[in-house]
């Protein structure tokens, strides 16, 4: 399965806009029609690269959030304030306007059905993407495969795709909060970074052998991974996805 | 720790511009310490190219640098390269 298929050269398509919708105040998902895309596999990335009038070019990489769905896929981006693509992609796309994107790329960061479980996933913001495709795709597959989803959050509000993990939580999926900056009246779950003992609490545990995926910002990732090797998890199973210092 | 440092995972696009087979689950040996490792598990930084380095010792295994319709690889650092067919 791994590294066996014969992609060929990659090179830039041309993705249409086909939808936009607001995750939380600051976060955008972006959905994208991509005539001929051969489809994708969960947790790969796509590079977006975006050409001014004068010729400049910028490229960025954005993790798939979306379950293989034909030509269709959907990103979902964070608006940096001073970041020179995401105020273009999360602020000013509409329906209809065009993009380049190179992919999907990546075959090591990916999960599939038939790779079983246990899962851990551990996310940072919207580290959440790469994972949310794989929770997708778990969900459209009816796989009832023990999956555990802890996500770090600054505070309710900012909880991207909140009200769908709600809905996907249930037969085998079980999805643990942390709210790092401020909870809400009555707030009873985590309170704080995550840490060894949360992953102790929330994972299977490092004898059932979990395949483990973390992502978000470089920090955050680093401390995950440095907590879990702690509890006994074996750094080969754990993948890691970071985004930098504070994404793109 | 670096707060700029990325994974392996990143150069993906890249990698897969010039080679044929998907690179990130390649195995690359570090020409330093011997450690070896899927690609997409080294030490990524970017700068006015790519550098991918060790997780253990920090070598630089391997450089790219893109330009001018050229891409120039630098592989070093690296003792070899395992590529699933």
């Amino acid at each position: 399965m791994e590294g066996t298929t014969v992609l060929g050269r990659l090179t830039w398509q041309v993705a249409e806009v086909v939808g936009v919708a607001a995750e939380t105040p600051r976060v955008t998902t972006i959905a994208f029609d991509v005539p001929g895309w051969l489809g994708h596999r969960a947790g790969q990335h796509v590079d977006v690269r975006l050409t001014a009038e004068d010729g400049y070019q910028a490229e960025r990489s954005y993790s798939i959030a979306s379950a293989p769905d034909g030509t269709r896929l959907e990103l979902t981006v964070v608006h940096i304030d001073d970041g020179e693509v995401s105020p273009y992609l999360a602020g000013e796309l509409r329906p209809g306007d065009q993009i380049e994107l190179r992919g999907p790329v990546g075959g090591y960061f990916v999960w599939e059905p038939p790779d079983g479980g246990p899962l851990l996933l551990v996310a940072g913001g919207s580290g959440i993407a790469p994972l949310m495709a794989m929770i997708r795709l778990r969900a459209a597959a009816g796989s009832g495969v023990d999956t555990r989803l802890l996500l770090s959050s600054r505070d309710w509000e900012d909880i991207i795709y909140r009200d769908e993990l709600q809905r996907l939580a249930g037969n085998g999926l079980t999805v643990v909060h942390t709210l790092t900056a401020s909870q809400p009246p009555g707030w009873t779950g985590y309170a704080r970074r995550v840490d060894g003992e949360m992953l102790a609490q929330v994972g299977p545990g490092s004898a059932e052998r979990p395949r483990v995926y973390v992502c978000g910002p470089t920090p955050f990732v680093e401390a995950v991974a440095e907590a879990l090797v702690g509890l006994g998890y074996q750094p080969q199973t754990i993948k890691t996805e970071r985004f930098g210092p504070t994404g793109n | 720790m670096d707060e700029l440092m990325l994974d392996g995972n990143a150069a993906a696009g890249v990698l897969g511009e010039v080679f044929a087979v998907e690179m990130t689950t390649a195995t690359m040996m570090c020409g330093s310490c011997g450690a070896a490792g899927p690609v997409g598990a080294m030490h990524l930084f970017r700068g006015a190219g790519i550098v991918l380095r060790c997780p253990q010792c920090d070598n630089a295994l391997v450089k790219i640098v893109e330009g001018n319709g050229r891409m120039w690889f630098d592989f070093g650092g690296m003792q070899s390269l395992e590529i699933a067919l």
